[in-house]
């Protein structure tokens, strides 16, 4: 083996899709975008809705061309080639399960296109049936079923002609919140025993942290990091990116010191630790936005130089755990939130003081 | 950044060749129906354009002489003798009338009209399917039959007079036929469907929860219905007033059937022309009078029905 | 007191229906009543044995074996069978593929103005329209001395394609585009696309639009009656001259049968219209 990457599934090059007749008087859909997408990931584009997530998806699919940049399925250029010479399959938000047809007519329609001979369209049509465990629905029209059963035929009829890379829209948007959750193993599930490159749009951090083996979150048609769950839970490299995903407190502070992707900062609050540094950042001693997640936090006994204080405003129940917003000295609020371990566990009132204490290695300088 | 950000982005090649695939494929499928309705429908009006400035054949048709008299003739007359011109309303009167007779027609619709939409609008799905397919059939059944099953109605001897005498409250047929107000009852009966239609379509999409919370605002059935359902449906209400003014203008089977030669209206009268009185330019010039009739409705229509609510300009 | 207390809730919700206006009802049974009293005396006096159109005698069937026998109204009735149904055929596939046109591709410049010019026949006085065709074929006529029932045929196809264009149109866009992208995404090339997936879901659009067109041209009046050359008298046509003679049961016969034909057509339009869900 050579000590270059393996040829990504996706290679999305400088790619960019505006519409109307240009730049400035159009809408700048995607801007720019370069991005690999490794062979057999579950990949995951996330953003809110108009960040160019869908663009992206539907580019891949062919259902539109960009405007500018190129796109490489497995090392092959993709310009020109109309969707149904592209071998990518899509799992449409609302499924677009055809109407006039049964399960499993749906199931062979995209062998068929390929002229797939008979026998091996019906054991085929089996073998995704079973894999989406809906053998018995087979003879159904796609309107007799329920909004998770339509969900699986949609990924049985998708996966039927053996994509190599299985393109899904927020698939499970339509869905409520339990079938949601089972939906999300199984698609996982799926991806394994497949072994297809996934390409899954979605809104939804949950759905994203949960599932993906890597994610790219997106923002007014571009990206803004590139990361597996971890990474861009505990280091998000930019605003946008914390405030999206999950709760976060954003406090204000200087660099003190550097030193490669660390750095020793002063909170204004008060608070000196290490936090990590993003690639592209502000030299020292400016004010930078310092993100600490609300988990990281908890109460400590007595004052200190290594801890924060200030006075509780206002608690918030939430069944398995409290929100605490607390007031500083600075001015800021900062949000604290606990695991409830049942009564008594908690003594502190709106109106108390409080002192805080920061994890170990849990801030993160954000660029904004 | 580049300083110039968009002298480096060129639309790729398969975008410009798919638009052009796109723009032949629209082309291919749209031209035949525009070109046959261009060709029966559009064109042949600049004809009649031209045909209102010349002067009639001797047996129909034209000859090709240019000539204003078409346009003269609708409102002087001139004289066998010694060609002066004098004023005459004979056919004003009947401009008059086709207008007069329209917008009465559309009132009475709309009068009719509201109240069935609105409670149709009301019924339980199921009902509303059934009424609905009611109101519909006349819609599509032959314009012609009706009339004629109006006349029957309406004579002499038919249903209403024979009733009246049984009764005892006349004692000889009193004549409606051939009188303004049968032409007006035809033509209500004629295009009373055009106003029901659009207006049940506006009413059915109102969210009825406005009803609740207006109620909920002490607001009485009445002040409800002038205040919230009313100024909702207007688009629905506009639409049927246009569908049921521009027909009934140009009516031309209810006032042959329903009118005689007693209530003639512009439709009789262009046929007229183009028929016995083989004055082709003349039938040519009422036509026109009556497409400028109906422009001015529709501008009308546009400028205040069209859009929701409030009063929109340009 | 049980009966009491359901008799005074069952006032109190009819006293609290939101959606009841006075008065409303009675107005929508005057409505139908005025709608269809007309045509029922119209249906019943074609039953009856004398010749009276007025006074009802005796069941009999005997005007509609003199229609049935008439050879004016065979003749007329096969014109208008002949003009109706090419003129349907013809206008619904213009119709359809201007429908396709006009929904299934990103909007684009003109894409207004050809569906003003497809609805023009619907905006123009049916009169004007009449006129404006015969002397515009009475110029073709004296050009290419070609004469014919292609007139005729031509004018209601051009009539007939806002009517059939209507439904199909609705049709469309109601039809989710996604359905389509689905085809394509699963390697049907357009021509597949448009014959599995396109036409089957728009077929009940296609024929509601192919049986409106079928009406619109057999009810036809104004436009054949301008047009139409010797020896084309449509059967409205054929009604109108006999009308103007004078009224007999024999008209009425033939306006029944007339009409049911219409009602049929319009019952299966109405029943395709409510196929989706």
């Amino acid at each position: 083996m050579s000590t270059q990457t393996a040829t990504a599934a996706i290679d999305i090059r400088e790619t960019s899709k505006i519409y109307g007749r240009n730049r400035e008087t159009g809408v700048v859909a995607l801007d720019q975008v370069s991005l690999a997408i490794r062979d057999n990931e579950f990949f995951t584009l996330l953003g809110p809705s108009g960040c160019g997530k869908t663009t992206l998806l539907r580019l891949i699919a062919g259902f539109e061309q960009p405007t500018h940049g190129e796109i490489l399925l497995f090392g092959e250029h993709l310009e020109g080639l109309p969707p149904y010479k592209r071998p990518v399959n899509t799992v449409f938000q609302h499924y677009a399960l055809f109407p006039h047809m049964t399960v499993a007519e749906n199931i062979s329609f995209g062998l068929e296109m390929l002229d797939t001979p008979n026998t091996q369209i019906s054991s085929t049509v089996k073998e995704v049936l079973g894999l989406v465990q809906m053998e018995h629905l087979a003879n159904r029209k796609t309107d007799q079923l329920s909004g998770g059963q339509q969900q699986r035929v949609a990924l049985a009829r998708a996966l039927a002609p053996k994509p190599k890379v299985l393109l899904l829209d927020e698939p499970l948007s339509a869905l409520d919140f339990k079938l949601r959750k089972e939906m999300q193993v199984e698609l996982k599930r799926l991806q394994n025993e497949t072994g297809i490159t996934f390409i899954f749009v979605t809104h939804d951090q949950e759905e994203a942290l949960t599932m993906s083996d890597r994610v790219a979150v997106m923002r007014d048609g571009l990206i803004l990091q590139v990361g597996n769950p971890r990474e861009i839970y505990d280091r998000p490299a930019k605003r946008f990116v914390a405030d999206f995903i999950g709760d976060i407190n954003i406090l204000k502070g200087r660099i003190l010191s550097k030193n490669g992707a660390q750095a020793t900062v002063k909170l204004n609050a008060g608070y000196q630790g290490t936090a990590g540094l993003p690639a592209e950042t502000d030299s020292l001693g400016d004010e930078v936005s310092i993100a600490i997640r609300p988990e990281q936090l908890s109460f400590v006994s007595g004052a200190g130089p290594e801890h924060l204080s200030g006075s509780i405003q206002h608690i918030s129940y939430f069944g398995s755990g409290f929100d605490y917003e607390i007031v500083m000295p600075t001015g800021e609020t900062i949000m604290l939130q606990l695991q409830n371990r049942g009564a008594g566990d908690h003594a502190y009132t709106v109106g108390d003081r409080a002192h805080i204490a920061i994890s170990e290695n849990s801030m993160q300088i954000l660029a904004d | 950044m580049s300083d110039q950000p968009s002298a480096n982005i060129q639309p790729s090649s398969s975008v410009v060749a798919e638009e052009k695939r796109l723009r032949n494929t629209r082309l291919g499928l749209l031209a035949p129906g525009i070109l046959t309705i261009f060709c029966i429908g559009i064109m042949p009006l600049s004809i009649v354009l031209v045909y209102s400035f010349l002067e009639p054949g001797d047996f129909g048709g034209v000859s090709w002489v240019l000539s204003f008299d078409a346009y003269v003739q609708l409102l002087f007359e001139e004289d066998i003798f010694d060609e002066t011109l004098s004023f005459t309303t004979d056919y004003l009167q009947i401009f008059l009338r086709s207008v007069g007779l329209g917008l009465f027609t559309t009132i009475a619709c709309l009068l009719v009209g509201f109240p069935t939409a609105y409670f149709i609008a009301t019924q339980p799905p199921a009902r509303r399917n059934a009424w609905l397919f009611l109101i519909t059939i006349p819609f599509w059944t032959n314009l012609l039959i009706r009339t004629y099953a109006m006349l029957l109605i309406l004579r002499d001897q038919g249903i209403i007079n024979l009733a009246l005498i049984e009764i005892g409250l006349i004692d000889r047929a009193i004549p409606i036929l051939y009188t303004d107000f049968a032409v007006c009852l035809g033509l209500v009966y004629a295009y009373l469907p055009f106003m029901v239609l659009p207006i049940y379509a506006s009413l059915e999409k109102l969210d009825f929860r406005l009803v609740e919370a207006s109620y909920d605002l002490y607001a009485t059935r009445f002040k409800v219905l002038k205040r919230i359902i009313i100024p909702l449906a207007k688009p629905g209400i506009a639409a049927g007033c246009i569908l049921v003014l521009i027909p009934s203008l140009g009516a031309f089977i209810t006032p042959a059937l329903l009118g005689g030669g007693k209530s003639l209206m512009i439709g009789n009268l262009i046929e007229l022309q183009f028929g016995q009185a083989r004055n082709w330019p003349f039938g040519s010039a009422i036509a026109l009078v009556l497409m400028v009739l109906v422009m001015l409705s529709l501008m009308t229509y546009l400028r205040y029905g069209a859009r929701k609510g409030a009063p929109a300009h340009g | 007191m049980v009966d009491i207390a359901t008799t005074a809730r069952r006032k109190i919700i009819k006293g609290i229906d939101l959606k009841y206006q006075p008065g409303f009802s009675q107005i929508t049974w005057f409505c139908i009543v005025v709608l269809y009293a007309p045509i029922a005396v119209l249906v019943l006096f074609s039953f009856n044995e004398n010749r009276s159109v007025t006074v009802w005698t005796q069941f009999s069937l005997d005007w509609y074996v003199k229609a049935w026998e008439n050879e004016g109204i065979q003749h007329a009735a096969l014109v208008s069978l002949e003009v109706a149904f090419v003129a349907m055929v013809i206008s619904t596939i213009l119709a359809t593929m201007a429908a396709l046109v006009t929904t299934r591709t990103p909007p684009y410049r003109g894409m207004n103005i050809a569906v003003a010019v497809i609805n023009q026949p619907l905006m123009v006085p049916e009169v004007v329209t009449a006129v404006a065709t015969l002397i515009f074929f009475a110029i073709i006529k004296q050009a290419t001395g070609i004469s014919g029932i292609g007139y005729l045929i031509a004018a209601h196809t051009a009539f007939c394609i806002p009517f059939a264009y209507m439904p199909i149109r609705a049709r469309l866009e109601d039809m989710d585009l996604s359905l389509e992208q689905a085809a394509a995404d699963l390697y049907a090339p357009p021509f597949k696309v448009f014959r599995r997936v396109t036409l089957p879901l728009l077929m009940p659009g296609i024929l509601a639009g192919a049986m409106l067109a079928f009406i619109v041209s057999l009810d036809d009046v104004i436009i054949t009656l301008f047009v139409a050359g010797p020896g084309e008298t449509t059967l409205p046509l054929y009604i109108l001259g006999q009308i103007r003679r004078g009224v007999t049961p024999e008209i009425n016969a033939v306006s029944t049968v007339f009409l049911g034909i219409s009602v049929i057509l319009v019952t299966f339009i109405f029943l395709f219209g409510k196929d989706k869900k």
